[in-house]
Formats: C-alpha cells, sequence, structure tokens
C-alpha cells in the first residue's frame, strides 16, 4: 500500500501501557531533513520511535517509511532505516570491525562496499586504533560510536535516534553531530529525540514538542516562537512554556 | 573503620547473601513463604536418595578397616572439591559483579576489615550451602547409627572454612600471576574442573583396572589398601571426626579456622588492591581475528557466523563444554576398551552422551535465543522474526553436532545399531531443550547467564526431565525397546505439558 511520498508518515499512532503512552499521534517528517523530537520525560518520544522502528506494535493508528506501510510490510521498511537506541546495542566479544561486517550483512550489503565503508565511519568517528579490539573494553562513548557506525554502514535513507549523544564528551558529541550533518547533506533523513536542547536548536531543520504522548508544537525555531508569540527566546524557554501549558490543561 | 561499623557492614553482608540467595530461589519474585515450603519438601524428599547412598554406612564404628576408612576419606574429599569449585565461582563473582566496590572503596573505613567481613561472609554462604546440602545424608546417618554422627555436621563447617580459604588465595594468586582479564575465564574452568574431576579421576582410573564406571571398585580395591597410610595417620581425621572423634574434630576446625584467619590475615589488603586492578583492567584490550575481508552469504549466515564467533568466545561456553567432554571421558574410554572385549556396559555411553547433549544444547540455545545482547538492532533488521529463531536453532544443532559426532563416529564401528539409536536420541534430547528454551524465552544479556534458571524454574526442571527421559529411553531402546516405547511416550507428554503451559504458545 503507497502512502504519501515522505521519509516518515504516522497518523493516529496509539500505545497504552499501564496509562496512555502515545495517544493518536500525527508526524510527518519530510525527506532529507534534521527533525529533532523534544519533551519531558515519559512524554512518549521514545516509545514513538520504537514503534516506528518495528521495535513495538501500536495499539492502533500508521506508520509509512518513504510510502511503505511499515506494518505490513516491516521488512520493505527497515532496510531503509536504522535505530540507534541511547543504550548501545552491540555484542562486548566482538571486535568494531566484526560488528560492523555482522550488521551490513544482516542488511545484505555487498561486502566489498561494506568493507570501504567500515574502514572509513570507523577512522572519522576516531576509532581507527581500536579496529581490532574487543569492544567489552570500551567506554560507554566508544560503544555509542560503534553502534552510531553499524547504523551508517548499509547508508540507510532514514536514521532513527534516542538520545545518541548521552554519554558523550564534547569531541566525541561533535564527531557524531559532525557525521550526522554530513548524512543529512547528502539527502539521509535523521529524526532524532534529545534532552540537549541547545543540539536541537542548532542542528534541527524542524522541532517537534511532545508531551503526554501528543505533539504539542511543530515547525523551524522561528516558526515556533511565532506560534508562542516570544520572537527573542531560546528554545529551552519556549519548551518550559509549551510543556507547562500542558501540565496545566491536562 | 569503627567497632560498631564492623558488625554493621557484617550485617549488610549477610543481608545482601540471603536476598541473593533467595532471589535464585524465587526466581526474583517475592514468594519467600513458597520458596521455604518448596525447600522443606526438597529437602524431605532427598532423605530418600540420600537413605540409599549412605543408609548402608550408619552401623559404621571406630575401629575401621583401610578400605572403609578411603571411602569415607574420599566422599569428604569429594564434597570438599565441590565446595572449592563453589567458593571459586563466588570469589570471582565478587571481584566481578558486586557493583558496591566503588562506595566501598570511596568510603572512609579500613578496607583491610572491610574486605576480610567480605572473605568471612563467602566461607559462611560456602558452608550455609554446604549444609543444607549434607542434611539429608547426616540425617540418615543420625537417624540409622546414633547421635555421634552429629559430628559430620562439624566436618562440613571444617572441609567449608578450607575450601573458602583455598579459592580465595587461588583466585587471588591467579590474578597476580596471569590478570584480571583471563582469571575470569580460567577460574570459571578450573571451579568446572574442580567440580568433576575427581569424580572422573576415579571412574577413569576404575575402567582402566576393572572395566567398571563404578567409583567404588577402585576406592575397596585391594592396591588402594595396600598403598593407604595406616589408620593412625592424620590423612584420617576427616574421617575419625565424621565419625564423633572429637579431638580429631576440634583439630579439624582449629586447622580449618587458622587457615581462613592466615588467608584472611595475607590476603585481605591485597583484596583491595585485586579489586582496584579488576576495575582499572575492566577494559581488556584482547584481539579478535584481524579481517581481511568482510564476508557475504545471505543474512542468516550472517547471524550464524556472528553466533559461533559469540560462542567461540564464550567463557561460560568453554568450561561447560569442557566439563561435558570430560564428562564424556569414562564412556570413551569403556568405547576403546569394548573394542578388544565386546563389553556388555558400552550401552551405558548412550544415556550418558544423550544426557550431555540435552544438557548443552539448553544452554546453547538460551545463549543464543535469550541471550542476545543486541536485540533491538536484530528486531530492526530487514528479514523476518521467524528466519531470525531459525538461524539461532540452526546454530544450536550445528554446535552439539560438532561437539558429539566424533563419539558417535567412533560408536559406529563398535555398534552401528548403537550409533544409529544415539544419534537419535542427541537430535531429540537437543531439539527438546531448544523448544523449551524457545516456549520460555525471556530476553536477556548473555552476562546474566548463571541466573537463567530464575526466569522459569518450571522450563529448568521440564529441560532437565527430558534430558533424563530421553536418555533412559535411548538406553532400554538397546535393552528392552518395548519399555523404551513407554519412557519415550512419558517424556514426549512431559514436552507437551510443558509446551501447553508455556508463555510463547500463543
Amino acid at each position: 500500500m503507497k502512502l504519501q511520498e515522505s521519509a516518515l508518515q504516522v497518523r493516529g499512532l496509539t500505545k497504552r501501557f499501564d496509562r496512555l503512552a502515545v495517544d493518536a499521534l500525527d508526524l510527518t517528517v519530510r525527506s532529507g531533513e534534521f527533525y529533532a523530537l523534544v519533551g519531558p520525560n515519559g512524554a512518549g518520544k521514545t516509545t514513538t520511535l520504537r514503534m516506528v522502528a518495528g521495535l513495538s506494535r501500536p495499539d492502533a493508528g500508521s506508520v509509512a517509511i518513504f510510502g511503505i506501510d511499515a506494518l505490513s510490510h516491516p521488512v520493505a521498511a527497515k532496510q531503509m532505516m536504522a535505530w540507534v537506541s541511547d543504550e548501545p546495542m552491540i555484542y562486548d566479544k566482538l571486535t568494531p570491525l566484526e560488528y560492523l561486517e555482522f550488521v551490513a550483512g544482516l542488511w545484505g550489503v555487498d561486502p566489498a562496499v561494506s568493507q570501504a565503508s567500515a574502514h572509513d565511519l570507523l577512522a572519522s568517528l576516531g576509532l581507527e586504533p581500536h579496529l581490532h579490539e574487543r569492544c567489552e573494553g570500551f567506554s560507554k562513548g566508544m560503544r555509542q560510536k560503534v553502534a552510531l557506525a553499524g547504523a551508517l554502514v548499509h547508508d540507510p535513507r532514514l536514521i532513527i535516534l534516542d538520545e545518541p549523544l548521552t554519554g558523550l564528551d564534547a569531541v566525541s558529541a561533535r564527531h557524531v553531530k559532525g557525521l550526522l550533518a554530513d548524512r543529512v547533506r547528502a539527502g539521509c533523513t535523521v529524526i532524532m529525540t534529545t534532552h540537549i536542547l541547545e543540539v536541537a536548536e542548532r542542528m534541527a531543520d524542524r522541532i517537534g514538542v511532545i508531551a503526554r504522548g501528543r505533539l504539542v508544537a511543530e515547525g523551524t525555531l522561528a516558526e515556533l516562537r511565532q506560534q508562542n508569540g516570544h520572537n527573542d527566546t531560546s528554545l529551552e524557554d519556549l519548551f518550559i512554556a509549551l510543556v507547562d501549558v500542558e501540565a496545566a490543561a491536562a | 573503620m569503627s567497632s560498631t561499623a564492623l558488625p554493621w557492614f557484617a550485617r549488610h553482608e549477610i543481608r545482601l547473601a540471603s536476598r541473593e540467595w533467595l532471589a535464585m530461589m524465587t526466581g526474583g519474585r517475592r514468594k519467600r513463604n513458597r520458596a521455604v515450603i518448596g525447600l522443606i519438601v526438597f529437602a524431605a524428599v532427598m532423605h530418600l536418595p540420600a537413605y540409599a547412598v549412605v543408609g548402608r554406612f550408619a552401623d559404621l564404628t571406630a575401629p575401621l578397616d583401610k578400605s572403609s576408612l578411603i571411602v569415607i576419606t574420599a566422599t569428604i574429599f569429594l564434597a570438599w572439591a565441590l565446595m572449592l569449585s563453589q567458593a571459586i565461582e563466588s570469589v570471582t563473582r565478587v571481584f566481578y559483579a558486586r557493583a558496591d566496590l566503588d562506595l566501598i572503596m570511596s568510603s572512609p573505613v579500613r578496607l583491610e576489615n572491610v574486605f576480610s567481613i567480605r572473605i568471612a561472609a563467602i566461607a559462611l554462604s560456602v558452608i550455609a550451602m554446604a549444609l543444607l546440602l549434607s542434611t539429608p545424608f547426616v540425617d540418615v546417618l543420625v537417624i540409622g547409627g546414633g547421635i555421634r554422627w552429629l559430628a559430620a555436621y562439624g566436618v562440613v563447617v571444617a572441609i567449608g572454612l578450607s575450601a573458602a580459604a583455598v579459592a580465595i588465595a587461588v583466585t587471588i594468586v591467579l590474578f597476580r600471576l596471569i590478570g584480571p582479564s583471563r582469571t575470569r575465564l580460567v577460574a570459571q574452568i578450573l571451579a568446572a574442573i574442580i567440580g568433576a574431576g575427581f569424580v572422573i579421576a576415579l571412574q577413569v582410573a576404575a575402567i582402566l583396572s576393572y572395566g567398571t564406571l563404578s567409583r567404588f571398585a577402585v576406592l575397596t580395591s585391594d592396591a588402594a589398601a595396600a598403598f593407604a597410610p595406616d589408620p593412625e595417620s592424620i590423612v584420617w581425621w576427616p574421617a575419625r571426626a565424621a565419625l564423633g572423634d572429637g579431638e580429631a574434630l576440634l583439630l579439624l576446625l582449629a586447622f580449618g579456622l587458622i587457615l581462613l584467619g592466615a588467608v584472611m590475615a595475607m590476603f585481605s589488603p591485597r583484596f583491595a588492591d585485586t579489586a582496584v586492578s579488576v576495575s582499572a583492567n575492566a577494559a581488556p584490550s584482547r584481539q579478535g581475528f584481524r579481517t581481511t575481508a568482510f564476508r557475504g552469504g545471505s543474512r542468516q549466515q550472517a547471524l550464524r557466523r556472528k553466533e559461533f564467533v559469540l560462542l567461540r568466545r564464550d567463557p561460560w561456553l568453554v568450561s561447560q563444554t569442557l566439563m561435558q567432554l570430560l564428562y564424556l571421558v569414562p564412556p570413551a574410554l569403556m568405547l576403546w576398551r569394548s573394542f578388544s572385549d565386546s563389553s556388555a556396559a558400552i550401552v551405558l555411553i548412550t544415556p550418558v552422551i544423550v544426557m550431555a547433549a540435552g544438557q548443552l544444547a539448553g544452554g546453547l540455545a538460551w545463549l543464543t535465543i535469550s541471550g542476545e545482547d543486541a536485540a533491538d538492532l536484530v528486531a530492526t533488521a530487514p528479514l523476518p522474526a521467524s528466519r531470525v529463531i531459525r538461524a539461532k536453532i540452526e546454530v544450536v544443532l550445528m554446535a552439539i553436532g560438532t561437539i558429539f559426532a566424533p563419539m558417535v563416529l567412533a560408536l559406529v564401528f563398535a555398534s552401528p545399531l548403537q550409533a544409529a539409536v544415539t544419534v537419535a536420541g542427541v537430535l531429540i534430547a537437543a531439539a527438546s531443550a531448544t523448544a523449551i528454551q524457545l516456549w520460555f524465552r525471556v530476553q536477556a544479556k548473555r552476562s546474566q547467564f548463571r541466573r537463567r534458571q530464575t526466569s522459569s524454574r518450571f522450563a529448568t526442571f521440564a529441560e532437565a526431565f527430558c534430558s533424563i527421559g530421553w536418555a533412559a529411553t535411548a538406553a532400554l531402546a538397546l535393552a528392552v525397546p518395548i519399555v523404551a516405547l513407554l519412557t519415550g511416550l512419558m517424556t514426549a507428554a512431559i514436552l507437551v505439558a510443558t509446551w501447553k503451559i508455556s508463555p510463547q504458545r500463543e
């Protein structure tokens, strides 16, 4: 079933655990866009993105990845995207190169292409001296970089990142931000949740503010300011104002 | 550390140990009453096999002949070896898995005192477990032979103290000799070998000398009696102490206490250094294979390759496989002997192989199916979940095939029919254990392997009963085929019942 052509189109997405986590959420992310999803703890950001990545099934609603219905054709949708969580998903007993070889194999990438790509990615993330060391000895930041390299090695069209900068030092964070910006310039779409509002403010083309499982505001920083009548406010002040309004309304 | 802080820390250690033990018994759920009732029932039931094993020794009185002394001493030594194995495992766990080391070491206390208490806590937990397991046996001896057998509890305490002391010394020496990154693996392998080694060595000696699997054949032989020291020798103190000799018991307890005290005095200051070196070396830079070129193939092949690499590099699996292979040494020797004398005892090889295959397959299946460290990565990969599971099951069966194929091939030359029955038994036992792990799978980290049983006690028992059932069926298929049909149906019924109540049924 072909839906509207956009990187991500979510309609009426709903998920309930012991409480309503995501409440009939509508969200559209354009192709080639850097989209930041911000919101307070427990707002439903991670739950939303896990449903988009196929890690959790929604109670209701639809998810389309580049026009492909991700709920009825999950394999085709997954072929085009990568998921990076705040807890790096790597194997302690594999080396970074072995890990990337495995990920490339899972996505069916030509080994000649993926090998060159793996070396480039690991070098650009400063992991070249550790190519043949097992990941069991790596710091959180190094593990996060290996996970990110794994997400990029199959050249996804859509990258979904859940708090990717958690635990990274300033240098590593800059490496990661640079790599993501390069990907967006090359036409890739990035959706990222973050608590670091400065990152969202600087890097994102558009920002979505989510609270209580609903999208309460969306747009460029200028649009968000305009919507709230504060032309010279920082994103932090805007965010607090939006979340406070939502909490008061509940 | 102030004088009031020491008892406080001891209470803290005991509380942690008791909660850890309770969590293991109840699978992390709050079912304390059920755990206690279950334990009492288990202890009561254990008196029956205990009676079968030691009931005939209850009437033994001093002075004993050499054969009796050898059997009792060997039994005590076996218990000591098992305690040592458990203690090595506990000490290693304290170094690598206790998350409170940073807190303790950054607090304003004397580390020697704190670690002395921690060493004592290890000794206490080893002794408590040994007392629990030995209670049915000692009870049977007391009921049958009088209260003098209560001294056996004292022997358990004494050998527990010395086992804990030796375990701590061995582990810390290992740290010094080979470093923290290798100690964990070596200690696990050492624990496995020590636990099984003594029994297997006796079996090997029995087979080579007498053509039987019975360990008692060696212990009660004239040759053993001829080589054994005089009945007055200190070698027999543990046996004499167990029989109620108060002097021997006191000396044994004093020896255990002095040994543990010496280890505490010698190693408590180094305990802190060792703990620091573990945390500093929590990042060992072990090399993987130097990949020359990425390999192609299907997505399932990529999954299988990854699983095989992880299994090869898994310390638990290395130690467990080694132990299974050790257990297979006696039947292998039987097989070798049977080529020359056509011994009927060769039939015993089949259930041993089938049982080992079932047990190993259960562990392998948990590691590959439940112990997926990058579950989200695999779940977001573009291939259906059914193909992921299939690839993982294939890995289990291929690994089992690789481990047991040489033995079965050797069996073909001795008895083709037995080889065929063994192959069928291995396949069915491995498939059953894998299926049970699949039905009861709970996503976990590979490092949680030690606690895999706590996720479902039912699955653990079902896996064990199925392995035993298929092993018995395979043996009976060779000896009394009609009865094998019955045991086969019973084991299949266990499997069906397990599936019926499994959470993955839907």
